[in-house]
């Protein structure tokens, strides 16, 4: 166990915001002179950096092991190719490799009875590291028209700073991205909002996380009257950690790539509220 | 027959609540839900579902325990981190265990396992469908929680949703595609006719926004951009819609921050549905001048 906590931000529908709660999570630590490191694993569009404006001191290149084959060692037997459960081989007179197809798993090259094969790492993105203020930063850019998502995902969380709270800003969905961003955080915090897609898509994201044993909350944001959110929460004992009202200005200070609590003091209490909330379920 | 393609980059801009109303627009469309870890369409459409298919893809490593040596070997060549030590129920000896949230499913530990303990069953990662609605043949899909191969999902629904309109003589397929820039955007996009980004005017829209049109670009697709919400930032909605023309996108419309859009989807209807008829006829101008950009008929109003 690291010695300070992980919180991973995640949401079943995209827009909700993750972004949002995030960094002023992160804003209110600071106030609470913590530690803390914002990390973006929402590598194919990650926005933190539009509100944190870090200062980046490093820029790492993330790769994936894809094999090369050696032709003059090669006996064509193809091996390889029958092996590969990503058909990133086909066997023609001499194995030919599909690199954007390999999920760099390594097989093809434990199978080679020749050792012809060696592998080569071929970039799918960036990690970046750096500071906004105090806060310690994180993120990846995955190359556009990249797949393969998770590797850089788990690139940028090597990067963590652990006597630092982490806070992970998860990509939207269900899928094996959320699945590599949650993975091993201390706490989970779904930030919904109170609309049937808001409310379908935490269904979704609930029944994907919580097999994964981590402990869950959430947040309903634009919170209205209808509190079809909250009585779902209840149904499935889920702590509903806060409710965000809906207020215009909240969306048109987001329009600006500003923090809220610049604008609308008012806010900063409700996010010693939230983290008080999570704070007390660690 | 044209595909066309809604995607939006960041999510929660509006998406699925225009695919819908564009759905209730075309007279003579196949609808697509290519957002299959987080389908929401049919949330609107109250689809019929007539078929239902089982999506199988892919496998996964299973270690039988009883005959696991606790050798390692496999925990030792994963390079997921999806295999780790347990404990055997029964004797307590240590063997290992897969962790089926991150196995990758590449059978590099079944094939290299010396006593041959790991199981490689194939998954059924979720299920697909074919419905009706009362506009028209829905094609959708549901992912199971954390099940890999969405892009390959992405791809069936859109193959089905072509077949479904060949049968039924449709001259077009609408997509709803999934929020991002990686593997399941990738497959709703291939090859279709043209794409429309929905955006909105924040920083974050604006930045995701470049970040889709270089997909798009990438895959030479025709993109066309429409800002929703444009009135929370009039201002970057004009920068947004300088840069899209300068990336060789047509912006077709903007339509405005509204509650009767939360409105309509509480109610179950699209916004052409429920009104007000003012942010409805934006949305009309939206879809007639995508259409317009890619010389496609625009459908008679009924």
């Amino acid at each position: 166990m690291s010695a300070a906590p992980s919180i991973a931000i995640a949401s079943g529908k995209g827009g909700t915001g993750k972004t949002t709660v995030a960094i002023h999570l992160a804003a209110t630590l600071l106030f609470h002179r913590r530690s803390v490191q914002y990390l973006d694993c929402d590598v194919e569009e990650p926005n933190g950096h539009l509100f944190l404006k870090p200062k980046i001191d490093a820029v790492e290149s993330v790769g994936i092991p894809v094999p090369v084959v050696d032709a003059a060692r090669c006996i064509a037997c193809g091996k390889c190719a029958g092996v590969c459960e990503f058909n990133a081989i086909a066997m023609l007179k001499k194995p030919l490799v599909f690199p954007e197809l390999c999920h760099g798993c390594g097989a093809c090259a434990l199978v080679c009875p020749v050792g012809a094969i060696r592998e080569t790492p071929r970039a799918v993105g960036v990690a970046e590291t750096g500071r906004a203020g105090c806060i310690a930063f994180a993120q990846g850019r995955l190359n556009v028209g990249e797949p393969m998502a998770p590797p850089l995902i788990r690139a940028v969380k090597a990067r963590r700073d652990p006597e630092a709270v982490a806070l992970y800003d998860s990509p939207p969905g269900t899928s094996c991205s959320v699945v590599a961003t949650v993975r091993g955080a201390d706490f989970v915090v779904l930030v919904t909002e109170p609309t049937p897609f808001g409310l379908h898509d935490l269904d979704l994201a609930v029944a994907t996380l919580r097999p994964m044993g981590r402990p869950l909350g959430v947040v309903v944001n634009r919170a209205d009257e209808d509190r079809r959110v909250q009585d779902y929460c209840q149904a499935e004992n889920l702590p509903v950690l806060a409710e965000l009202p809906d207020d215009r200005r909240v969306a048109e200070t987001y329009a600006r790539g500003e923090l809220l609590f610049d604008r609308l003091p008012d806010w900063r209490g409700r996010f010693e509220d939230l983290w008080a909330r999570i704070e007390e379920r660690l | 027959m044209k595909e066309l393609v809604v995607i939006s980059g960041k999510g929660g801009t509006g998406k699925t609540s225009l695919t819908a109303s564009f759905a209730a627009l075309a007279r003579n469309a196949v609808v697509a839900d290519g957002d299959v870890d987080a389908a929401d369409l049919h949330l609107l459409l109250a689809p019929d579902v007539r078929r239902r298919e089982e999506f199988r893809s892919g496998h996964a490593a299973v270690v039988r325990a009883d005959d696991c040596v606790g050798c390692g070997r496999c925990a030792a060549l994963c390079r997921f981190e999806a295999i780790a030590p347990a404990t055997r129920p029964g004797d307590g000896a240590r063997v290992f265990a897969v962790d089926p949230s991150a196995c990758e499913g590449c059978g590099v530990c079944v094939w290299n396992c010396p006593v041959r303990a790991i199981d490689f069953p194939e998954q059924v990662c979720g299920e697909w469908f074919v419905s009706g609605t009362r506009f028209g043949p829905l094609v959708h899909a549901r992912l199971h929680p954390g099940a890999e191969n969405s892009g390959k999902l992405v791809s069936l629904v859109r193959e089905q949703a072509r077949a479904t309109a060949q049968q039924e003589r449709r001259d077009l397929v609408i997509v709803d595609g999934p929020p991002g820039t990686g593997c399941p955007v990738i497959a709703a996009l291939t090859g279709a006719a043209g794409v429309l980004i929905v955006t909105e005017p924040t920083v974050s829209g604006a930045h995701d926004l470049a970040r889709v049109l270089e997909l798009a670009n990438h895959f030479k697709i025709p993109a066309a951009v429409c800002i929703n919400k444009w009135d929370l930032n009039p201002e970057q909605a004009d920068g947004i819609e300088t840069a899209a023309r300068a990336a060789g996108a047509a912006p077709v419309g903007r339509v405005r921050y509204d509650k009767a859009a939360t409105r309509a989807q509480r109610q179950g209807l699209t916004v052409v549905e429920a009104g007000p008829d003012s942010l409805a006829d934006e949305i009309r101008a939206v879809w007639r001048r995508w259409l317009e950009t890619l010389a496609i008929p625009v459908p008679e109003a009924p």
